[in-house]
């Protein structure tokens, strides 16, 4: 048997620090910014955005679920019978994710 | 860290039906934990537009956080939260499992251990949610 290394251990230990540091934190955003501000509960001025840790923390919060989508996205496509296409998903996957970080980036330092 | 693989083409690949995770709950439950993230990454981009609005002026800003208090809007987020709970809530299920806590000889209880995760996680929400009353203005 022939053995090849894979460097895949590494891109799922990543699944940990993502979830721990942006995925769970999501759940408190989605009450902020979908239920409290939009039904009036809560009024902003978005100034919050202009503190330079926040932005740190947001590119934090919105970039790396992005990955997090494009590798779960990518296996759940596979999974479900669309293996014969797997170049063009995984294109369109990270891909994706790439394009996102670098909106998100140009987003929070134009704020 | 590396991982060591076998050769592929000496391997057995039985043919799954693109419906296998329709089957039976614990599949289905897996996969609906896998589509969790689109909800997350679709939420997260919705917020990065609403930020965007602010490089638009106040008005757009304010316009846009309106538009977001339809009922469409309302059940997407709904959904999102849903999504983004569950895979919270099994995340530190599973932590449990991989990350087991001993006490001296005992090990302690998986339910206590997940338990103690979620307080943990309620405190981190709600410090985010003080930061953001106490930044917004």
């Amino acid at each position: 048997m022939t053995t090849e290394k894979t460097t895949e251990p590494l891109w799922w230990a990543l699944f940990s620090v993502v979830g721990v540091a942006a995925e769970n934190k999501v759940p408190i955003h989605i009450i902020l910014v979908g239920f409290a501000l939009p039904l009036g509960w809560i009024t902003d001025t978005g100034a919050l955005y202009r503190y330079g840790w926040v932005k740190v923390y947001l590119f934090v919060l919105i970039v790396l679920p992005l990955y997090h989508w494009a590798h779960r996205f990518y296996f759940a496509l596979n999974d479900m019978g669309l293996k014969p296409m797997n170049k063009t998903l995984a294109v369109l996957c990270y891909g994706g994710a790439i394009i996102g970080t670098a909106v998100t980036a140009w987003i929070l330092l134009k704020v | 860290m590396t991982g060591i693989r076998p050769d592929p083409s000496k391997l057995y690949n039985r043919k799954m039906p693109a419906t296998w995770w329709l089957q039976k709950k614990s599949y289905f439950l897996f996969m609906l934990r896998e589509l969790s993230s689109v909800f997350i990454a679709l939420f997260l981009l919705v917020y990065l537009y609403q930020i965007y609005q602010l490089t638009q002026g106040p008005e757009a800003y304010a316009a846009f956080t309106r538009r977001l208090s339809s009922p469409g809007w309302i059940f997407f987020n709904l959904i999102a939260f849903l999504f983004a709970v569950y895979h919270s809530v099994t995340w530190f299920q599973s932590t449990a499992v991989v990350l087991p806590v001993r006490l001296g000889e005992r090990l302690v209880p998986r339910q206590i251990v997940t338990a103690l995760h979620i307080g943990f996680w309620i405190v981190v929400s709600l410090g985010v949610l003080i930061l953001f009353l106490a930044l917004k203005d």
